[in-house]
């Protein structure tokens, strides 16, 4: 009921920061299993994943369980086949 | 000053672009629409107006690159019809709600089925809700003066929305007029340069845009952001035209112009090119003492100049060029609410004529304003269709006149 005619922007603009969303991981059907001894480090699973979840340890991704999403994108782009998706509590 | 050139609205829409500097301009094509698009083009290629210009594959890609493009801090324009209107129609919302001032001129053509590629307002009533500004104009010249005078209103930090010039398709958007061109050196100084007061992609400081956010966040103070920048943008369109018109010497009135209608009975209502023929009508009505008042503005619309200058009218007949199905002519719906409430209101009678093109010519709107005189004032709702072929019977009209 407000009837002021004054203008006061609320833009539509957030500033990103890690887990703004909560804790995604728990969305998850499907988990993102990296086999390492089939892992031929060429980082496209890393440069692809929508959540920037995959980081890199040392010479090696790794993914971070705790907002991983499960969408699949990096199996999908894992030309070693190194990535199985597992389902969650199977 | 300027120089006089023989174009039609259209290529007088590329030259506001061109003018505006805009930076941006991502371009699809769509009949009549595509010679915005085509002649800005051609600018680019002979080195008259530096912009990128972005062939994208569909209008949905124009609104998303338009909406990246302003994002990023510079002036945007983009141009598209009808069809292409309504594929744009999710960014389009997407524009409003990111408060980007994207300017778009729309080329009004009817909607298919069936095809039709001839005038209607149906495509850009469809978005009446957006929250884009929206302004119609019944001359090329207006629409070149108004491409500028509204991305200075539309950039004002207060009210940091997307505006579309509706242009009557062919009627306009094909038809050759003397237009005066402006000097870029006075466009510039009329129009600064865009700065995005607030944010701005920048990958030093990355922004998210349109976040999700729950009930309880600020999805509706959002919304009333926009609505109260849309009052806003009322207030400074009235302002902006009447530095325009000290500036150039051309004054098209601001959200409302009113002609002869001061010690008139009867007021004709309607937007673009029909108010120029019914401007040519009035000088034929001798039934009544008639005026017109052209609405430019029809988001946010002007229900205050509305009631302040048609209360006192005895009959208020309004054109409307689009049918919402199942009720009246959009125009009609708001003039009748802007003067619900008023002591001794004005009998409101709509017309809805020219659907998909059909010709609507000053006679036909003296015939409407002698029959809407004859109007019972206990008849609800008046609404008629004018100009329907004989054999749907059609016409009550017929017989009146
Ligand atoms: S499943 Fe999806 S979210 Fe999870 S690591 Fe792979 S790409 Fe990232
Ligand atoms: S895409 Fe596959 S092979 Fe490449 S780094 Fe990721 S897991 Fe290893």
């Amino acid at each position: 009921m407000s009837e002021s005619k004054e203008v006061e922007m609320v833009l539509p603009i957030s500033y990103p920061s890690p887990g703004a969303m909560g804790k995604t991981g728990i969305w998850r059907v499907f988990k993102p299993v990296i086999d390492l001894s089939k892992c031929i480090k060429c980082w496209q699973c890393w440069l692809y994943c929508p959540e920037d979840t995959v980081v890199m340890e040392g010479d090696h991704p790794k993914i971070d369980y705790e907002y991983c999403k499960g969408c699949g994108v990096c199996k999908e782009v894992c030309r070693a086949g190194a990535i199985s998706m597992i389902r969650e509590g199977g | 000053m300027g120089e006089w050139k023989l174009i039609n609205a259209n290529q007088a829409a590329a030259h506001a672009a061109r003018l505006a500097r805009a930076a941006v301009i991502p371009a699809y094509p769509i009949t009549p629409q595509t010679t915005v698009v085509e002649t800005i083009e051609e600018f680019i290629h002979e080195g008259i107006m530096d912009a990128e210009y972005i062939r994208v594959e569909s209008e949905h890609s124009a609104m998303a690159a338009a909406i990246g493009a302003s994002a990023s801090g510079v002036r945007t324009f983009t141009a598209t019809s009808s069809q292409g209107l309504l594929y744009m129609g999710e960014v389009v919302f997407w524009a409003a709600g990111s408060r980007l001032p994207i300017g778009m001129v729309i080329v009004d053509r009817a909607v298919g089925p069936p095809w039709n590629i001839h005038t209607d307002h149906q495509d850009a009533m469809s978005q009446r809700d957006s929250g884009w500004i929206q302004m119609f104009v019944s001359s090329a010249q207006e629409a070149l003066d108004s491409v500028i005078t509204m991305y200075k209103v539309a950039e004002n930090p207060e009210v940091l929305l997307p505006f579309m010039v509706c242009i009557d398709a062919f009627i306009l958007s094909h038809t050759y007029m003397p237009v005066n061109v402006p000097d870029q050196a006075e466009v510039d100084s009329f129009l600064p340069t865009y700065r995005p007061p607030h944010w701005m992609l920048d990958p030093d400081l990355p922004v998210d845009m349109g976040n999700l956010v729950m009930p309880m966040e600020d999805y509706m103070e959002m919304r009333w952001s926009i609505h109260t920048s849309m009052e806003k943008a009322k207030e400074l369109l009235n302002q902006i035209s009447r530095e325009f018109a000290e500036r150039f010497g051309r004054d098209h009135g601001g959200l409302v112009k009113a002609v002869d209608l001061e010690d008139a009975d009867v007021a004709i209502v309607s937007l673009g090119t029909l108010s120029s023929e019914a401007e040519y009508a009035l000088k034929r009505i001798d039934t009544a003492k008639t005026g017109l008042l052209k609405v430019r503005m029809f988001r946010p619309f002007p229900r205050e100049e509305i009631i302040k200058l048609l209360k006192d009218k005895d009959v208020v007949v309004v054109l409307d060029r689009s049918i919402s199905f199942g009720h009246s002519g959009p125009l009609a719906m708001e003039v009748r609410s802007a003067l619900y409430g008023i002591d001794e209101a004005p009998k409101v009678v709509n017309f809805i004529v020219g659907l998909g093109g059909r010709d609507v010519t000053y006679k036909d709107i003296v015939s409407m304003v002698n029959f809407a005189i004859k109007v019972p004032e206990d008849e609800v709702f008046p609404c008629y269709w004018y100009g329907l072929k004989d054999r749907i019977r059609s016409l009550r009209l017929k017989g009146v006149i």
